[in-house]
């Protein structure tokens, strides 16, 4: 073991950064989870039985964004593991062209698929070239699959990339062995590269998962604003867009995100130990 | 099988580019429509620097994004000198207090800091979330990148040259700046460089956080879209995307120049 650099006193360096971290970070979320389980008489749990009558809409959330998270992977995967496969010059653009998109602030990226996918759009522009001036047009925006279209194309690159980079660090000599051995590369692929990829699918997981499931702004440009999110909610009972003000219950909802993705933190953690004392005893 | 792939890799690249591609296009619109192209015209351009809402929230996110990096960087790169030297469940507990803002949704850390400054404020009369509650919302959740940054960094280098510096007579301060500040550079830059850009693009926890009257570009952005569409939108986001393509352009063709400099000099 290597000593670690011990500058100054350790204490003095952390000073800033505890104070920082417990003023605007800890004493917050302390206030969400008292505003959530406050009303106008003290202690109540009404704001959590009051959230009840917005099962329909959690749920909805909850469903969309796992859809979302499992279209991303589906589709990262190979594109993921093509890029790794190719040579270095390729890969260093490649990551560089996947990352690009996320410059243009995706609010303006999120308007541009309501240019594309609306009645007067550009696809239903485009049918009508073929199909005469009566075509009616598809229905593609402001129902579910819009929305899960505006979660798969902000977060895709989020599923891509820790993907990649788990999928470069596999050591090449572990797959000619396994080749050597007379593996075929479906055997390769299933028993070594994708157990080793776990970590990057993991956190591929957790990193389009967790946006998708607290979005606000994709529901509303493309689902039209009928179907509201969990996140439309709080932002809604935080700065009052449609007439009530509550931040007890606006914070309740957002006591339950957090619960939520906690739990689902846990759960992908096991998964991710499990996978690792595995895939070490299968080497 | 091949052809499968490379047909399937175009295709997601056309996904992730046909937004943008759309947004570039309808800016040159002679006409004022988002979806049907009348003529070519830098019209929207025109209108875009004339147009003083767009201009004065261009400046004060700039200022925010430089302010909140600088100042994360500071405070971060401390506590990630401050993190590595502890040991145990210290260790453990600073970790998971810096991945909580890195974990939990934007919206949960707009909201939670919005309670605490309207909590605040209330208490004082006349004051309202601002520039200041922006640039303190940007510091807590750039910081725990820089730290995130600078960590495997401190990691990864050799205690024993910074004592071998103070062995050979160097004093501390001195050793801390010659020896271990350039070992950790490059963790420093690109906490700094992603703490500026995170800030910069930041919409959420801005949008919670600035209050009724100070406005930050996406919020500008976002209130636009909200309108009846404005192609001022789509010339603003061509403009800032081309500097971006240059920039990036530039740091990434500058490492092969240097390359070929060096070869030239061995040879």
């Amino acid at each position: 073991m290597t000593k670690s650099v011990e500058v100054g006193s350790k204490k003095v360096n952390l000073i800033p950064f505890s104070g920082w971290m417990v003023v605007f970070v800890l004493i917050p979320i302390a206030l969400v989870v008292y505003y959530a389980f406050t009303g106008v008489d003290g202690f109540t749990l009404s704001n959590l039985t009051w959230i009840w009558t917005y099962r329909s809409t959690l749920w909805l959330s909850v469903w969309l964004s796992l859809l979302a998270t499992a279209i991303c992977l589906l589709l990262a995967y190979p594109v993921a593991y093509m890029i790794s496969r190719a040579s270095e010059k390729v890969q260093r653009n490649a990551s560089l062209f996947i990352m690009l998109p996320m410059w243009m602030n995706f609010l303006v990226r999120t308007y541009a698929w309501m240019t594309i996918l609306e009645n007067n759009g550009l696809i239903n522009n485009g049918l009508r070239l073929i199909f005469g001036e009566d075509f009616a047009g598809l229905n593609l925006i402001n129902n579910h699959g819009a929305i899960i279209l505006g979660m798969v194309y902000n977060y895709l690159p989020y599923m891509i990339l820790p993907i990649y980079t788990a999928l470069t660090k596999i050591d090449n000599s572990l797959i000619e062995a396994a080749r050597d051995l007379g593996s075929g590369g479906v055997q390769i692929f299933r028993r070594i590269v994708l157990p080793l990829s776990v970590p990057g699918i993991i956190s591929g997981i957790t990193m389009v998962f967790i946006p998708s499931i607290s979005t606000f702004i994709i529901s509303k440009i493309l689902g039209g604003g009928k179907d509201f999110l969990i996140g439309d909610l709080i932002e809604d009972y935080f700065l009052g867009n449609s007439g009530v003000v509550n931040y007890n219950i606006g914070a309740a909802l957002s006591l339950v995100i957090m619960v939520m993705i906690l739990i689902a933190t846990c759960f992908m953690n096991k998964f991710d130990k499990d996978a690792k004392t595995n895939g070490g005893g299968v080497i | 099988m091949k052809t499968v792939g490379k047909i399937f890799n175009i295709l997601i690249f056309i996904f992730l580019y046909a937004p943008i591609f759309v947004v570039v296009f309808f800016s040159f619109n002679e006409g004022s429509s988002r979806a049907l192209f009348e003529g070519f015209s830098l019209q929207w351009y025109r209108e875009m620097f004339e147009d003083e809402l767009i201009l004065s929230s261009l400046y004060y996110p700039l200022v925010i994004a430089v302010l909140s990096a600088i100042i994360s960087t500071v405070i971060g790169t401390m506590a990630a000198l401050g993190i590595n030297a502890l040991k145990g469940w210290k260790k453990s507990v600073f970790l998971s207090v810096n991945n909580i803002p890195v974990v939990n949704p934007d919206i949960v850390t707009a909201i939670s800091m919005m309670i605490l400054f309207v909590f605040v404020l209330s208490k004082f009369h006349g004051m309202e979330m601002g520039f200041g509650t922006l640039l303190i919302a940007h510091i807590t959740f750039n910081s725990p990148y820089v730290v995130l940054s600078v960590l495997p960094k401190l990691r990864g280098m050799d205690a024993n040259i910074y004592y071998a510096a103070l062995d050979l007579g160097c004093p501390p301060l001195k050793s801390f700046l010659k020896v271990v500040i350039p070992q950790i550079m490059p963790g420093i830059v690109s906490g700094l460089i992603m703490a500026f850009t995170l800030s910069l693009d930041d919409f959420v926890i801005s949008y919670f956080n600035s209050g009724a009257t100070f406005q930050t570009l996406p919020i500008t952005i976002y209130s636009m879209t909200k309108k009846p569409y404005n192609l001022k939108l789509n010339a603003l986001s061509t403009m800032l995307f081309a500097v971006v393509l240059v920039l990036m352009l530039i740091v990434n063709l500058r490492p092969a120049a240097e390359k070929k400099k060096v070869r030239r000099t061995a040879k």
